[in-house]
């Protein structure tokens, strides 16, 4: 073993030794989410929307596959027809006559991409922005989250409605204006992180015992910063898809022949009286996702923070 | 006090500020005009109209100008219904919208307290976990979900109650109010069982008790007060749900408020009606949170006796 | 009769781990005025055997064996009946004295409480009676200070506050457990100081509750040496500091730096973890961490009559004495 390497083992065994005595909370490495993977499996409400979800995704994939209807064109023999395996619609028909059971699955993944695809903007955005304000610190960190409280404090949808009014009604516009309402969380959160993980005593023990920046990063803030971060995607992703089902809901956000899970339960709380079921189903997918997101981040969670159990 | 409460209002105005210009430079940015629906309008009558609403300053002092027109809550004509001004259409709405929104959010607050504390003093029992799975459903069910759901049950299905539309009347209120403030009640009541488990596990409960206080003063006395801390702070947040809320629950009980109109609005491309609205609201939020942090700080003698 | 008599006290808590067995039958007593030192290591069982006494353990845990306080048999109690003792004739002051205060009421409203709920008081009366105690408990412009809350005091005067509280009623027992642990170090010596001469002055017994040996040998009058929720060794305070009878005992007086004796070494820490409470070992518990174990430790020893009203946990006949055996280490 090389002197260099010796070292290297020392330093580390010697940060394990100050990590235990630190506060139990802050990261021991891989044990931490080890113990939370255990706490996860423990909780049930956390896997029954990890098996919901699954469910969904895999239906909302391959259900198209299997389903003989096309989302846009009209069977012209069932026009508002109930649930019927003799027709082959198995969610009915809406009352233009297409398959509800298509349309569902469809608009499902248009509601999930916007989901997935809006968070990861808001996170991209929110982690740059909070890491920067945290790790420079002082007044400029001073005046970044000033900002953000000010832009906190706005009517958020109001505005993306606004936005949505002025420039347009397209898809891409919805990711970017629900993506820079969504920052602002995940931008407190990081920052919030940084700065308490900057100042904390095993970082400075490590800088003291000569660990390199890399291994401070990848070691200790990455690690720190990753468990947040999976519990605000898990907690952000449900609130995206509710502000693009509002919006699409008020007739702002998908357009025909495109559809989302907001758009079809507009579409099925105009025929209540006459075609329940076209507000059955779309109200009850997009509920369950939402159900099962937030049940899944919740036990994330409490995974991840024993502290708030 | 009075100190914590100058500094926190100073604050407020840059929120005001940047949501004002913001709302300003997107309209001027706004592709068209708000005289381009009449197609055939001849160049002068156009440049007449213009004028007259001295659209044909620079932008800055426009910008200005527009700055004092606010100040004096003046939003201008309604690019939509010509006869009407931006400041008509609010008045006219905002009663009813605000007797929707209050009812809505005295209901989330007193039934989500109510249920949160329940639930907190039954911790970890079978009724706990009930109540909080059902409080995560009622969560995980938006309000335009849950409205027509509940038309259909009530209204259709039952006939206990009228479908929709507005006429001061207790009926009419009862679904909507319920509609808007059902994902709240469930909100607040988890908000207010986290906090009073987590006030419940303190010291300072531990010590009263130590002490001999008996459990229902444990409770009022000791544990209640920073057990709703939380809540109150929650109350901002919460009226700009409920305003954001009432916008899609107008519409679907089709009740004149200004919810309504701001959808109208927005489908017509009425800019000045839909700015209007966004920057009445904004105020109003603003002015809501900064009336809310006040409070807290009121009852939190931390921040009270603050240097 | 004593004021206080715990008889096979046991306390275990339910976890996701398992069943923790933080106290297993321990007994002692309790004379009026006395006041007795509990030392042990952090998770000995010491603090959870006072919240046993007071009925404060938390949800998942449970006390059997008996606790008869002047014939009253306080596990026994319903809660209504224990809040009329707690407070009243036991008092209870905790570690960290700023959070054990309710940070949203001020001073006086907390003092106040304790004197309207139990002694009938009137607010007026009950005001001048609590800036009476502040007085007495070394705090100055009592009057201001009632007004003030938590937050804008020190510490150490919050634990004051904390320890007039507690007197207020004059109780017949005081439970301070490690009442200047989160204190400085200058604070702490004045806190044990006003606990020193407040035992001297009144009549209330008092149980201390530490892990400071040093901080025992100022106040106490008998020390009770508790290890994995057992009783190691029983003795008045000097004794216990001129010869310690049980191994754990002199491990923990060799971790005590001392000043009034010539140092022959470096302070030596217990080697080891106190046993896992989940899964207590057959035997002794202090079995793998005592420098003297043999074959008999495997079996549980009772606690042995020492003479002079002395007690141990020890198949061990005699202990070489600490002095010497400091010697021997060092010459290893």
């Amino acid at each position: 073993m090389t002197a260099r390497a010796a070292e290297t083992e020392a330093t580390e065994r010697q940060l394990d030794i100050f990590e235990q005595a630190m506060d139990k909370r802050t990261v021991k490495g891989r044990s931490l989410y080890v113990d939370a993977w255990h706490r996860l499996k423990r909780n049930k409400a956390a896997v029954a929307g990890v098996a919901i979800l699954l469910f969904i995704i895999i239906l909302v994939t391959f259900g198209p596959m299997l389903n003989p209807w096309d989302h846009e064109i009209p069977d012209w023999d069932n026009y508002s027809t109930p649930p019927s395996l003799e027709t082959g619609h198995v969610m009915g028909t809406d009352a233009l006559g297409r398959d509800l059971f298509e349309r569902v699955m469809v608009g499902g993944r248009i509601s999930l991409l916007v989901g997935i695809i809006a968070t990861l903007v808001s996170l991209f955005i929110g982690v740059a922005y909070g890491a920067v304000a945290g790790y420079l610190g002082g007044r400029v960190d001073n005046w970044m989250m000033r900002a953000v409280d000010a832009i906190y404090a706005l009517p958020f949808m109001f505005f993306v409605i606004l936005l949505m009014v002025v420039f347009g009604r397209n898809i891409f516009l919805i990711f970017v204006a629900i993506g820079a309402v969504n920052w602002l969380d995940m931008a407190r959160i990081v920052r919030g992180q940084t700065l308490s993980l900057k100042n904390k005593d095993f970082i400075e023990a490590a800088r003291v015992s000569g660990a390199t920046e890399w291994h401070i990063i990848s070691r200790h803030i990455i690690p720190n910063l990753l468990g947040v971060v999976v519990v605000y995607v898990s907690l952000t992703i449900p609130q995206v898809i509710l502000v693009e089902s509002f919006l699409s809901f008020l007739g702002l956000g998908v357009q025909e022949p495109l559809t989302s899970w907001g758009a079809l339960v507009n579409e099925g709380a105009q025929e209540l009286e006459t075609a329940p079921w076209s507000l059955l189903f779309p109200a009850t997918f997009l509920a369950a996702t939402l159900f099962a997101f937030n049940f899944l981040g919740d036990g994330l969670r409490d995974a991840l923070d024993p502290r708030d159990r | 006090m009075l100190n914590y409460s100058l500094k926190r209002l100073a604050s407020a105005i840059p929120t005001l500020l940047i949501l004002i210009t913001v709302a300003f430079f997107l309209i001027r940015i706004a592709p068209g005009g708000p005289f381009d629906s009449e197609k055939g309008l001849p160049a002068e009558i156009e440049a007449n109209l213009e004028a007259k609403y001295q659209l044909d300053d620079p932008l800055v002092i426009q910008y200005f100008r527009y700055l004092g027109d606010i100040a004096r809550f003046d939003f201008g004509p309604s690019f939509h219904y010509r006869d009407w001004t931006v400041n008509q259409l609010i008045a006219q709405g905002a009663p009813v919208s605000f007797t929707l929104g209050g009812i809505a959010l005295i209901l989330a607050f007193v039934v989500g307290t109510l249920i949160g504390v329940w639930a907190a003093l039954k911790q970890n029992s079978l009724s706990d976990y009930l109540t909080m799975s059902v409080a995560m459903i009622g969560i995980s069910i938006p309000n335009f979900v849950a409205a027509p759901l509940l038309i259909l049950l009530f209204a259709i299905a039952l006939g206990w109650l009228p479908a929709g539309g507005w006429d001061g009347s207790i009926q009419r209120m009862v679904l909507p109010a319920i509609a808007l403030s059902l994902p709240m009640i469930a909100y607040v009541a988890r908000i207010t069982r986290g906090s009073m488990i987590e006030v419940l596990h303190s010291s300072f409960i531990r010590t009263a008790r130590a002490k001999g206080m008996p459990e229902h003063e444990v409770l009022l006395r000791h544990a209640l007060k920073p057990a709703l801390l939380p809540v109150i702070s929650y109350l901002g947040p919460a009226a700009a749900a409920i305003l954001t809320g009432s916008v899609v629950i107008e519409r679907i009980f089709t009740i004149p408020g200004i919810g309504s109109h701001f959808v109208q609005g927005a489908l017509n491309r009425d800019y000045t009606l839909v700015m209007g609205v966004v920057i009445f609201y904004g105020v109003l939020i603003i002015a809501l949170n900064y009336l809310v942090d006040l409070l807290y700080a009121w009852l939190d003698p931390r921040i009270r006796y603050d240097r | 009769m004593a004021l206080l008599e715990v008889n096979d006290l046991m306390v275990s808590f339910d976890t996701p781990e398992g069943v923790v067995h933080a106290v297993n039958g321990l007994s002692f007593d309790l004379e009026p005025g006395q006041t007795l030192g509990i030392v042990g290591e952090s998770g000995s069982g010491k603090t959870q055997t006072a919240m046993a006494m007071m009925g404060l353990l938390s949800e998942n845990g449970s006390a059997s064996g008996s606790v008869q306080f002047r014939g009253q048999e306080l596990l026994e109690l319903s809660t209504r009946e224990l809040s009329r003792i707690r407070g009243s004739k036991i008092s209870m002051i905790f570690q960290d004295p700023v959070s054990s205060l309710n940070p949203y009421l001020s001073i006086g409203d907390q003092l106040v409480e304790v004197l309207t709920h139990h002694r009938d008081l009137k607010r007026k009366a009950a005001r001048k009676r609590a800036a009476e105690m502040l007085h007495q408990v070394g705090i100055s412009e009592p009057g201001q200070r009632m007004r003030q809350y938590p937050h804008q005091l020190s510490g150490g005067m919050c634990q004051r506050i904390m320890i007039a509280m507690g007197l207020l009623c004059q109780p017949d027992l005081l439970i301070a457990d490690e009442p200047t642990t989160a204190l400085d170090v200058t604070v702490q010596s004045q806190i044990n100081t006003l606990m020193g001469e407040l035992s001297e002055k009144s009549s209330t017994a008092i149980m201390l509750i530490t892990h400071d040996l040093g901080v025992i040998a100022g106040l106490c009058d008998k020390v009770l040496v508790m290890y994995a929720g057992e009783v190691m060794e029983t003795a008045d305070i000097d004794s216990l500091f001129a010869d310690p009878a049980h191994p754990y005992t002199q491990g923990l007086l060799k971790s005590v730096p001392r000043l009034d004796k010539a140092h022959s070494g470096i302070l030596s820490a217990i080697p080891g973890n106190p046993p896992d409470l989940v899964d207590l070992p057959e035997g002794c518990p202090f079995r793998a961490r005592c420098p003297h174990a043999f074959d008999k430790c495997i079996e549980h020893p009772d606690l042995f009559d020492a003479g002079e009203g002395r007690h141990k946990r020890c198949w061990l006949d005699e202990l070489p004495p600490l002095e010497e055996e400091a010697e021997q280490e060092e010459h290893a």
